[in-house]
C-alpha cells in the first residue's frame, strides 16, 4: 500500500515537473514537424460539419480540412496528421505548451486571446455569429422575447461572455446554465431544462442536425456577436504562422482563381494567367520563404480542394449532414460575390 | 608528550565521531537536506514557469483578480452581477461550494447514522434493506449517480407552467427549473428577534451546564430538553410578536418564462446535493456499523446489570465508545464530500471549479494562478476539518498512561 502511494506521488511530481519545466521551444515548429514526419493538429470533440469522426476513425470536416491542407503543403500527403481532440477548456494551453502544432477548431479570434494567451491567429476560415435556438412550441420568434429565460451554454467559450453582454445591454435577465459536456447541455435543453440554447449559429445548425426531431427547433434570426473563426498557432514563430495563414489563403485563392481539385492538373499544364502559374509552382518561388516544396499550393487543391468545395461538402445545403448554412449572400461568400472571403495576391 | 598529543587527537576524533553518530544530529542533518531539496525544487519550478510563460507571451500574475469578470453565474448565494471582479467570482464559487457541501455533510451524517444502526437491527427486513442500500450505492461511481439524479429525475420534471405544487398551498413550486419557495423579507425591527434568538441559545447553554452541575451535586434531574425547547422557541416568538411581526414573505409567482419572486434552488443544486448525501451516507453507515460492533457486548451486559434502560445504554455506554472508532473515518468522509462536490461541473452547478477553474480560467487565461488558488481552497478546507476533528478525536480517545 505504501509503495503504491509513493509511486502515485512520484507520478504526480513528474506530471507537475513536465508541465512547469518544459523548455522553451528553440527550434521552429516547421523543423519539428518535418523531423517528426507528421503534423499534430488540434480539433475539438466531434461536432458535425467542423470536425467529425467516422466509424473507422477518420476525421473529416471543414476545420479538419485546414489541418489536412497544411499537411499537404508540407508533405504532399493529407493523411500525415495526428488529430488531437481536446476540450475547449484546455485548448489554448495545449497549443501554447507545444503539445499541438496548430489548432483548427472554431476558435474565435479576439483581441484578448491574440495578445495574452501566447498564440497567434492566422486567417479567418469561417465568419460566424452567436445566436439562439428555441423549441418551436415556445412561440418565441425573436431573441428580444427571451426576457427571464433560462439559457443552456457551453463553458470555455466566448459564448458565455456574449450571453451576459447581450442580457445586460437589453435588460433581458437571461439565466445561464453552464455545461462542460455538450451532450449533457443538449440533453438538458431537449428535456426542457432550458428555454433556449445558445451557441455560434453554425454550431446551432450542427447541434440541430443531431437532434431527434430537427424540425421542432427554431434558430432565432438575431446574431448577437461577431465570431470570426480562425486556426491559431503558437506565438513568436512567424515562419510557421505564415505557412498556416497562406494555407488558408491558398484555399480561398484557389476558389477565386477558379482552381478546384478536378481541374487543377489541367491548370498546371496550361496556366491561364501568370498568377495561376505562380500559385501552382510553375513559375516563381513563392515556396522559398515558407520552407516547403514548390508544388505546395497544387497539393493543397489537389488533395483537399478549394474553399468552396470544402464548404459545400461539409456546411452547405448539399452536405449529407443536413447542416445547410447558406453561403450565398453571407460573409462566407467570396468577396467577388459580396462576401468577406478574400485572399491577398499570390505574387 | 607524544602520549598526550595522541590522547588529545583520539579525544577529538571520538568527539567528532560522537557528533556524527548521534542519532539526533543525523536526523537534523537529514531534515535540513530534505528541506533544502524541496526548497530547491519549488524555486526551480517557480522561476522556470515564470520564464516559460514570459517566453511564450502568456500573461501571468494576480492583477486579473481586480478586473471585471463580465460573465453571468446561474445561481449564487451571495449577490453577483457580471460587473463584479474575478476576485469576487472566486468568493462566489467558494460560497456555492461550501453551501452544498456543508448541507450535504449534515444530512449525510444523519442519514448514515440511521442506516448504520438499521443495518444492525434484529428485524431481518430492515437490516436487509439497509445492507442492499449500502452495497448498491457504495459500488457505483458518484458521477454516474449525479448524472442519474440530474438527467433522470430533475430534468424530467414538468415545465414551469405545469409546476408541481408541493403542499397545495401555492407557495412551494417544483419544476424543471428548480424548487421555488417563499423568501423572508425582514423589516426594520427584525434584528431584535435575531438578538432574542442569540440570547435564547446562550441561555440554553448555561441552563444545560447548571442542570448537569446540580445533578452531580444533588442527584436531582432537571427537564433540560423541554425547558430548552421552550426558551429556544418561546423567547424569539414572543419578541417577534411584541415588535409587531416585522417579517414579510415574497411568494414565487409565474411570470413569463419562469417564476419571479421568492427564492429558488436550481435542479443542479438539488441533484448534486441529493447525490452527495445518498452516496456518502453509505460510507458513513458502514463506519457507524463498524464502530458499534467494535464495542464489546460485555459493556451492554454490564450496563443492564447496573439497571440502565436500553436507550440509556446506547446513549451513555455504546455510542461514546463507538465514537472513537467512528470519528477518524467520518472525518475523511466529510473531506471527501467537499472534494466530490467539484463534480458539479458535469451538471452545470456553479461551484468553485465551474465558475473559477472553468469559466474564469478560460476568460482570463491565468491557468497557473487559478489552479493554485483552487487547490489552496480545497486543501485549506480539508486541513481545517481535519484539525477540528483531530482536536475532538484527541478528547474522546482513551487516555492511556
Amino acid at each position: 500500500m505504501r509503495k503504491y502511494s509513493l509511486l502515485g506521488l512520484g507520478a504526480g511530481v513528474l506530471a507537475v515537473l513536465s508541465m512547469a519545466a518544459t523548455p522553451v521551444l528553440a527550434e521552429g515548429t516547421l523543423d519539428i514537424v518535418q523531423k517528426r514526419g507528421h503534423l499534430r493538429c488540434q480539433v475539438g470533440p466531434p461536432s458535425p460539419g467542423f470536425y467529425q469522426l467516422s466509424a473507422d476513425g477518420t476525421w473529416s470536416g471543414s476545420d479538419v480540412s485546414v489541418c489536412r491542407a497544411v499537411a499537404s503543403a508540407i508533405f504532399g500527403d493529407p493523411n500525415k496528421v495526428e488529430f488531437q481532440s481536446v476540450t475547449s477548456a484546455v485548448r489554448f494551453t495545449a497549443l501554447a505548451n507545444g503539445e499541438s502544432d496548430m489548432l483548427s477548431r472554431t476558435a474565435t479570434w479576439t483581441a484578448f486571446r491574440d495578445t495574452q494567451l501566447g498564440l497567434d491567429f492566422t486567417a479567418v476560415n469561417f465568419y460566424d455569429g452567436q445566436g439562439f435556438m428555441v423549441r418551436k412550441d415556445s412561440g418565441v420568434n425573436s431573441a428580444f422575447e427571451l426576457k427571464g429565460a433560462t439559457v443552456c451554454v457551453a463553458t470555455g467559450t466566448t459564448t458565455e461572455l456574449n450571453l451576459a453582454d447581450f442580457s445586460r445591454a437589453n435588460n433581458l435577465d437571461l439565466q445561464p446554465v453552464v455545461f462542460e459536456d455538450n451532450n449533457v447541455r443538449n440533453d438538458t435543453y431537449l428535456k426542457g431544462g432550458c428555454d433556449a440554447l445558445t451557441n455560434d449559429k453554425s454550431g446551432l445548425a450542427s447541434n440541430k442536425a443531431g437532434f431527434p426531431n430537427p424540425g421542432d427547433h427554431l434558430v432565432l434570426p438575431e446574431t448577437i456577436s461577431k465570431e470570426p473563426l480562425a486556426p491559431a498557432v503558437r506565438q513568436n514563430d512567424s515562419q510557421w504562422m505564415s505557412l498556416v495563414r497562406w494555407t488558408v489563403f491558398a484555399l480561398i485563392g484557389a476558389e477565386e482563381m477558379g482552381i478546384n481539385s478536378k481541374n487543377v492538373d489541367e491548370m498546371r499544364k496550361n496556366p491561364p494567367s501568370p498568377e495561376h502559374a505562380r500559385f501552382l509552382g510553375v513559375e516563381g518561388d513563392l515556396n522559398k520563404g515558407l520552407g516547403i516544396p514548390k508544388d505546395w499550393a497544387y497539393n493543397i487543391v489537389k488533395k483537399v480542394g478549394n474553399y468552396g468545395e470544402i464548404y459545400d461538402k461539409y456546411m452547405g445545403d448539399g452536405s449529407p449532414l443536413g447542416i445547410g448554412i447558406p453561403r450565398a449572400g453571407s460573409a462566407n461568400a467570396l468577396w467577388t460575390e459580396g462576401g468577406l472571403m478574400y485572399s491577398p495576391p499570390f505574387r | 608528550m607524544a602520549a598526550v598529543i595522541e590522547r588529545e587527537s583520539r579525544d577529538s576524533r571520538s568527539t567528532f565521531a560522537k557528533i556524527v553518530n548521534d542519532e539526533r544530529n543525523r536526523s537534523i542533518f537529514y531534515q535540513i537536506l530534505v528541506f533544502g531539496i524541496i526548497g530547491w525544487v519549488c524555486w526551480y519550478l517557480f522561476t522556470n514557469t515564470t520564464a516559460n510563460l514570459e517566453a511564450r507571451g502568456m500573461a501571468s500574475g494576480f492583477d486579473f483578480l481586480g478586473s471585471t469578470a463580465g460573465f453571468s453565474i446561474a445561481w449564487s448565494i451571495i449577490p453577483y452581477s457580471p460587473t463584479d471582479t474575478y476576485g469576487y467570482v472566486y468568493l462566489v464559487g467558494i460560497v456555492n461550494t461550501l453551501m452544498v457541501s456543508l448541507l450535504a455533510i449534515v444530512l449525510t451524517t444523519i442519514l448514515g447514522f440511521i442506516i448504520g444502526v438499521l443495518r444492525l437491527s434484529h428485524n431481518w427486513l430492515i437490516s436487509t434493506i439497509a445492507a442492499w442500500y449500502v452495497e448498491i450505492i457504495r459500488n457505483t461511481p458518484l458521477l454516474l449517480q449525479i448524472l442519474f439524479w440530474y438527467l433522470a429525475v430533475f430534468s424530467v420534471l414538468p415545465r414551469p407552467k405545469q409546476s408541481i405544487d408541493l403542499g397545495a398551498m401555492g407557495i412551494f413550486q417544483l419544476n424543471n427549473r428548480g424548487l421555488y419557495f417563499p423568501e423572508p423579507q425582514p423589516g426594520d425591527l427584525f434584528w431584535i428577534t435575531m438578538v432574542a434568538m442569540l440570547v435564547a441559545v446562550v441561555a440554553v447553554y448555561f441552563l444545560a451546564i447548571w442542570a448537569k452541575r446540580r445533578q452531580l451535586a444533588t442527584g436531582e434531574r432537571f427537564p433540560v430538553f423541554w425547558s430548552s425547547l421552550g426558551v429556544l422557541f418561546g423567547l424569539p416568538i414572543l419578541v417577534y410578536l411584541v415588535t409587531g411581526s416585522p417579517l414579510e414573505w415574497s411568494i414565487p409567482e409565474l411570470k413569463g418564462f419562469n417564476f419571479q419572486g421568492g427564492t429558488k434552488l436550481p435542479p443542479s443544486f438539488l441533484a448534486l446535493f441529493i447525490a452527495l448525501v445518498i452516496y456518502h451516507a453509505s460510507y458513513i453507515a458502514e463506519n457507524v456499523r463498524a464502530g458499534i460492533l467494535s464495542v464489546s457486548h460485555g459493556q451492554t451486559e454490564a450496563s443492564s446489570s447496573l439497571g440502565l434502560k436500553p436507550g440509556w445504554t446506547l446513549r451513555l455506554i455504546i455510542i461514546p465508545q463507538a465514537m472513537r472508532a467512528i470519528m477518524p473515518p467520518l472525518i475523511s468522509t466529510w473531506m471527501t464530500v467537499v472534494k466530490n462536490s467539484s463534480l458539479a461541473i458535469a451538471i452545470g452547478y456553479p461551484d468553485l471549479v465551474a465558475v473559477y477553474m472553468q469559466t474564469s480560467l478560460n476568460q482570463s487565461g491565468h491557468a497557473i494562478e487559478i489552479v493554485a488558488m483552487v487547490m489552496l481552497f480545497y486543501s485549506s478546507v480539508s486541513l481545517t476539518i481535519s484539525a477540528a476533528m483531530n482536536y475532538y478525536n484527541e478528547r474522546v480517545q482513551l487516555k492511556e498512561r
